[in-house]
């Protein structure tokens, strides 16, 4: 190979453009490799239709799906749903994914996702594909038109920093206490204009599922892609979808902008405070405060095994009467793997709201929008202001364990008095 | 004038805000699909008188990580909508980055510039020089620079109107 050695980003961006001599800063133009829209997609395709273009670039590259506001919460809704469907079968697209879950999950879970592959998506947590060691970058409506139109976009090389996990989660810490450990000590745009590495034993040996809150987190480190390797662990996932795949990593003596080792021996459970996702403290620190809501929801912490987890916790326990706890599954496969484990009965025992798989109260949509003065705490990914409803709501952001230990107190409280596990 | 021509020079009276500006300050999810009229006064609620005083050709300052949060296009057209003819900021979300350049919203990254200019002020942004200055002259500071393709864009008016313009369409439809 002529170029020098590249990170897991630059591998994937000296193939998409067709340049081997790439560094950081350069402006290329690449070609995509899968582009996914979720309701978005009626606004790419009128727009795209409004330049004059009536056919996408290959049908068989977008996927599209309903997720944001499944099932219709309104008339207004409803009609956006409708003109995606026209627009799916007036253009052709082959992967319509109906309302199956949330973009990403199902994207994965599917098998349509590959290590190597550039992804684009019109959702902010596109970064979620790099647990599958795919480069993943949300991008805006007009972007995406113009993907959609000629499946090229222009792209600005980034520097890649690698986080090396190292050490043992200790019981009852999992890869959302990393994570927010993360962006509490590093900040919030330490990934601004770069890729991010998650790499080390830590990483080597944590789940797919674990990867997955991980990489999706990525975007709430400001990163352009976050990306683990693609490694047995991948391989494996995607065989029992179906799908063969060799390993994807970084050259060996690639430059990296900065290398931050993240011990995770010493950890507890983490939890982000209103209103940012880098306002971190441990879980402990905030014992006692009082939810109004518990919600156990999205692309970050709402597969099977959260589920799970939030079903031990609660297993013979009652939600208090002083909360609710509301699990919205985040595909329709999670939740029947989560009705066939018995864990949705379990939670449904304990006095939770189950509702359909989607996005649900994650961005403010529907089945759990919060009043003013209200607190949540939420296994999702981000707390902004107003973003789960009112501007005056406090969201904290935290693990399904502490999510339903709430639940089961009406209060914030350390997790590892109800769940001792240890993550995968 | 011919788009290709379209200046890349912007002077107004500056607003200032501060780090950490998110999509949903700039675009609240909760007024998509609501009127212009019933949205813009939910607009930036740190600031909240700030959309009715805003008038067109204003420039907004504002410090680190200006933008972050979802990839909703809003944000980018909202604040033109308020009139803001461009902004500067330490440093930029990237989606909300790449959405300027979509749009053709003037925006550059300089770190520094919060601390150099005040509020009420009048500033000059010249993406083509990659400077700013103000009555007294250029400013010693260094805004990230502009591709010439993202100037093409800017110049084009925006990536639709890149796409509509001949040659740019599709190469041959999908293959
Ligand atoms: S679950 Fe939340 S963060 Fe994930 S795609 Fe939906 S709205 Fe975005």
């Amino acid at each position: 190979m002529a170029g020098s050695p590249q990170t897991m980003a630059g591998k994937v961006l000296a193939r998409t453009s067709g340049r081997d001599d790439l560094s950081p800063g350069d402006f290329i133009t690449a070609r995509i490799d899968v582009a996914m829209l979720h309701e978005a997609f009626a606004i790419c395709a009128i727009q795209m239709k409004a330049a004059g273009i009536e056919k996408v670039w290959d049908p068989d590259k977008v996927i599209v799906i309903l997720d944001h506001f499944f099932p219709a919460p309104s008339e207004r809704h409803a009609q956006g749903h409708q003109a995606v469907r026209s627009l799916v079968e007036q253009l052709g697209i082959t992967h319509f994914l109906g309302h199956e879950g949330i973009c990403h999950q199902v994207l994965t879970e599917r098998g349509l996702v590959r290590p190597g592959e550039l992804v684009v998506g019109t959702d902010s947590h596109s970064t979620t594909y790099g647990a599958l060691g795919a480069a993943g970058a949300g991008i805006g409506t007009t972007d995406m038109t113009y993907v959609l139109a000629t499946g090229e976009l222009w792209m600005q090389v980034p520097a890649t920093i690698r986080f090396e996990l190292i050490g043992e989660p200790g019981p009852g810490v999992t890869a959302k206490d990393i994570v927010l450990h993360i962006a509490g000590t590093y900040g919030v745009d330490v990934g601004q204009y770069r890729a991010i590495e998650f790499g080390g034993p830590v990483a080597a040996r944590l789940g797919q599922s674990s990867r997955l809150t991980m990489a999706n987190m990525g975007t709430e480190l400001g990163a352009k892609f976050a990306m683990f390797e693609a490694d047995a662990v991948t391989s494996a996932y995607l065989a029992e979808r179906g799908v063969t795949a060799g390993g994807f990593g970084p050259d060996p003596g690639c430059e990296y902008e900065a290398v931050y080792e993240v011990d995770v021996s010493p950890l507890t459970p983490q939890i982000a405070l209103p209103h940012s996702p880098g306002n971190v403290r441990s879980v402990a620190e905030l014992e006692g405060t009082k939810v109004d809501q518990a919600f156990l929801g999205s692309c970050t912490n709402a597969r099977a095994d959260d589920l799970a987890i939030a079903a031990e916790v609660l297993r013979g326990r009652r939600v208090s009467p002083d909360t609710r706890l509301i699990v919205t599954p985040a595909s329709r496969q999670v939740a029947l793997d989560a009705a066939r484990s018995g864990a949705i009965e379990t939670l449904l025992e304990a006095g939770a709201s189950i509702t359909a798989p989607g996005c649900g109260a994650c961005p403010g949509g529907h089945n759990g929008v919060l009043a003013g003065g209200e607190v949540c705490i939420s296994s999702t990914n981000r707390n902004f202001r107003g973003r789960m409803g009112s501007p005056d709501a406090e969201v904290y952001l935290a693990s399904p364990a502490s999510v339903a230990a709430a639940a089961i107190e009406g209060r914030i409280t350390d997790p590892r008095k109800y769940w001792k596990g240890r993550i995968q | 004038m011919t788009s290709r021509e379209r200046r890349l020079v912007f002077e107004g009276r500056v607003w200032v805000l501060g780090d950490d500006v998110n999509t949903d300050e700039l675009a609240p999810f909760q007024t998509i699909g609501k009127s212009w009229e019933d949205a813009r006064v939910t607009l930036l609620p740190s600031r909240p008188e700030l959309p009715g005083l805003v008038e067109a050709g204003d420039l907004l300052v504002a410090g680190k990580n200006f933008g972050c949060g979802s990839s909703r296009e809003m944000a980018v057209t909202n604040l033109q909508k308020l009139g803001f003819a461009g902004v500067v900021a330490e440093s930029f979300a990237r989606i909300f980055f790449r959405n300027c350049v979509a749009n053709a919203f003037p925006a550059l990254a300089c770190p520094g510039v919060r601390g150099s200019v005040e509020e009420g002020s009048r500033l000059t942004m010249d993406l083509g020089a990659g400077s700013l200055s103000n009555a007294q002259g250029r400013l010693p500071l260094e805004p990230a620079p502009y591709s010439e393709h993202l100037l093409e864009i800017l110049r084009a008016g925006g990536l639709m109107a890149l796409l509509k313009e001949p040659g740019n369409g599709p190469v041959g439809g999908p293959t």
